[in-house]
């Protein structure tokens, strides 16, 4: 059984911030489908198309049969485990301040033996066990060892704490709190134990439905911050940047408009401002401090989530000069997620359908309720998360691009949703 | 009617040199395969050009390979090659080199293992140890070859009921030895109550389960025996050798290894059977390994090695002499030479260079070797019996 986290002690000023030394993150071609699965919650092993011989580690050609047709398939990561070691010694420096450290050998019930992480409850060999892929804090997918049936606190592990970027005891700012969106995640956030969420309002004369509430929480600490202003970002940067442990940028504006719909740019100009510059202007202010706590103890700071839309795979044409700038953003947010990498700083994407709100009015059901997608973040943050697509229509739409971007194009400029 | 391969007869196995070890060196893996070669010249009274064979082990030796030995050291050879196989190098180049002065391909083989070990140079080969252990081993817990015999041990320990008590053993009286060997690295003896206070390094990994890394190199030189006897070098001969790569590889951890395949037929080469041995040179990167040899090479059945140790005493002068120089636990690992140390032992014991630490009349030796975790498990295995030539 984990023991549930207590909350850290305040951090002694006079000590120094220890650096981040990430664990070893060097990974061949091939192995990267296996983080390309695991950024999307997923655990896939490549599958012989000729025999159904189940591979690992990675490989170019079936260890059975010889065949070149290995696709990468879910797995349900049930196995045996073998053996358990603790480690008291390693060769790496991330390691090193971090043990004892417990692995483990699984032989997958599809074969395969793996070397995984062990999370604190998975008690002696043999023993069953289910494994899961997982980014480490290099931003690489590792393979871990969970029990069967897990108890209450079993996210508290300390091994999956240094995996995850769990919100519990953690200080977030929501840069926008006025939309349906931001209250939702603001509320998510308290619901997961969050320590402070600073919530963002651009326009503080403005009283706005459910804000009242949202300000009446302990937790919450109403901010100004206006992300098309750049004095606005530094100054809450000076604020608050040496605290904040997780960025959720949620602040977006969003017209439903195509080129021809309407004359001029000042819709489109608006849009970029928050959408791409917001974010740069973000960026810049908070990702060094972010940077620079990423080591600072259980609490430091893990994670940097962006609201994007599916629109950025591919414009959708009735909203055409939003999606222009949410590929814009999305784009943008590969450049952070590269930046922020050296530091373990995860940078989630998160690329919901069409959100039920005012600016979607006119698209039919299904549609992202605001609590869903918030719920989506934080469960994110919980399981290690890199890229979400919250909600039917973008699941559908992750599907279809990746099937054929060019056929999806054509549907969607034939009107097709 | 199936074929059957060539003995070994007519090839002999001499010149045993050892390059002394050091725990760091700043000098590269060049320097050691140089003054191996250097010392297989002098001992054997040939000059340089005689010897037309070559083959180098080496990790450190990186980006060069053999060839750029040649070059470095000046040497022509018409036989020529590298076998990075660490663990299993000196068992693999026997083979080969026995083969080449078999055919003629080569008249005087200089086989030679060799690394340097510079302050960060070990961690630096574990990362980048193999495309497997990059992508599937070391970024679990970075712990080397620690945590993957780790694994090994705690399933032979929970499959056998061994104790570490009886991997003790094995390194107890391995020390015993390395006392006596002028060129091992321990020169402390070790009690088993030592053994077992030892700190931690991966469950049930203990300090004195490990090797330690140093710098070094071991050589030998094969040829004909009429060359050997005509150039009056003490030698022995090779009357039986087999390696196997990657075997069983379907058990979900290692139990057993390649040798078990083979055995049969490595006895029936040299006409003997296990109790006929004097003694046994085992690859002991960990002890787990080496009570595995004793049962996959016949010593004792499948699961009987922690009662096999118990009722031997595995010294020089004990009733199963294991691992006379001290082994790699007490000698040290010279990378690659690590796999070259029980070779050179064996030569030394079965032509009376053994010194204080000799088996008393020792007519046969087995030597093994086991090499390259490349993900969890070492693949190759290979073993080799050698005869005194009188």
């Amino acid at each position: 059984m984990t023991m549930p986290l207590m909350r850290p002690k305040r951090k002694n000023p006079v000590l120094r911030t220890r650096q981040m030394n990430l664990p070893p993150g060097a990974r061949g071609r091939v192995a990267l489908n296996l983080t390309a699965a695991a950024a999307e919650g997923r655990f896939e092993l490549q599958v012989c198309q000729d025999c159904a011989a189940v591979q690992y580690p990675p490989r170019e050609a079936c260890h059975r049969c010889l065949s070149a047709r290995l696709q990468w398939r879910a797995q349900s990561g049930e196995g045996t485990l073998l053996g358990i070691t603790t480690l008291h010694h390693s060769n790496d420096p991330f390691f090193r301040e971090r043990l004892p450290w417990r692995l483990g050998l699984v032989q997958l019930d599809a074969g395969p033996s793996l070397i995984v992480h062990l999370h604190g409850e998975v008690g002696d060999a043999p023993t069953p066990v289910r494994v899961g892929a997982r980014l480490d804090r290099a931003g690489q997918a590792v393979l871990i060892g969970f029990p069967k049936q897990g108890t209450e606190h079993m996210a508290d592990d300390k091994m999956l704490r240094e995996m995850s970027c769990d919100p519990k005891f953690r200080k977030v700012l929501v840069t926008d709190g006025k939309t349906a969106v931001g209250q939702a995640i603001v509320q998510a956030l308290v619901k997961a134990g969050a320590d402070i969420v600073w919530v963002g309002h651009a326009e503080p004369w403005k009283k706005l439905p459910g804000f009242d509430d949202l300000a009446r929480l302990p937790q919450v600490t109403m901010v100004p911050l206006d992300l098309s202003n750049a004095r606005s970002v530094t100054e809450l940067a000076g604020e608050i940047g040496g605290k904040v442990d997780i960025v959720i940028n949620n602040a977006e504006v969003h017209r439903a408009h195509g080129i021809a719909s309407r004359r001029g740019t000042d819709v489109a100009k608006a849009e970029m401002d928050i959408n791409y510059f917001g974010l740069l202007r973000l960026a810049q202010e908070f990702g060094p401090a972010l940077k620079g706590r990423s080591a600072d103890g259980e609490i430091g700071a893990t994670a940097w989530v962006n609201l994007l839309s599916v629109y950025a795979l591919s414009n959708y044409p009735s909203h055409g000069t939003f999606s222009a700038s949410k590929a814009a953003a999305h784009s943008l947010a590969q450049c952070l997620r590269a930046e922020m990498r050296p530091a373990g700083i995860r940078v989630v994407n998160v690329f919901p359908g069409p959100i039920d709100d005012e600016w979607n009015q006119n698209l039919p059901p299904p549609k992202v309720a605001p609590a869903t997608l918030a719920s989506a973040i934080v469960k994110a943050l919980r399981d290690g998360i890199e890229d979400v697509y919250p909600g039917d229509v973008a699941q559908e739409w992750l599907e279809r691009w990746r099937e054929n971007p060019k056929v999806l194009e054509r549907e969607l400029a034939a009107g097709g949703g | 009617m199936s074929f059957v391969r060539k003995g070994y007869e007519g090839v002999a196995v001499t010149v045993p040199v050892t390059v002394p070890y050091e725990r760091y060196s700043t000098k590269s893996a060049h320097w050691f395969i140089g003054q191996a070669l250097k010392s297989l010249v002098e001992q054997s009274g040939l000059a340089k050009d005689q010897i037309d064979g070559l083959t180098v082990s080496s990790f450190s030796l990186v980006p060069d390979t053999a060839v750029g030995v040649t070059q470095h050291l000046g040497v022509s050879p018409r036989w020529l090659d590298h076998i990075p196989t660490g663990g299993a190098s000196g068992v693999m180049s026997l083979r080969r080199a026995a083969r080449a002065v078999q055919a003629g391909d080569a008249d005087v083989v200089a086989c030679i293992a060799a690394d340097t070990n510079h302050v960060d140079s070990f961690r630096a080969t574990l990362g980048a140890f193999s495309n497997f252990a990059r992508d599937a081993s070391y970024p679990y817990g970075s712990g080397g070859p620690n945590s993957i015999f780790a694994f090994i041990t705690a399933n032979y320990m929970r499959q056998y009921g061994a104790k570490r008590e009886d991997f003790g053993r094995i390194a107890v009286d391995q020390r015993s030895n390395a006392l006596r060997n002028p060129h091992a690295m321990f020169k402390k003896p070790l009690t088993l109550d030592e053994y077992m206070a030892a700190r931690p390094i991966s469950d049930p990994i203990h300090l004195f389960d490990c090797v330690m890394p140093c710098a070094g190199a071991e050589g030998f030189l094969v040829m004909r025996e009429e060359r050997a006897r005509d150039l009056g070098l003490p030698h022995v001969l090779v009357r039986g050798a087999i390696e196997r790569h990657n075997a069983y590889a379907d058990d979900p951890v290692m139990v057993r290894g390649g040798w078990l395949v083979d055995r049969d037929e490595l006895y029936a080469q040299a006409s003997a059977k296990p109790a006929d041995v004097s003694f046994v040179q085992t690859y002991d990167d960990y002890p787990v390994i080496v009570m595995l040899q004793f049962e996959d090479l016949g010593f004792c059945a499948k699961g009987e090695g922690p009662a096999f140790v118990q009722a031997h005493r595995m010294t020089h002068d004990g009733s199963f002499p294991n691992n006379t120089s001290g082994g790699q636990l007490s000698a040290g690992q010279a990378g690659a030479a690590g796999g070259f140390l029980g070779m050179t032992e064996a030569i030394r014991q079965l032509t009376g260079a053994a010194g204080d630490r000799a088996v008393p009349d020792a007519t046969l030796g087995l030597v093994t070797g086991f090499g390259m975790v490349t993900y969890d498990r070492c693949l190759c295995t290979g073993a080799v019996l050698l005869g005194s030539s009188s």
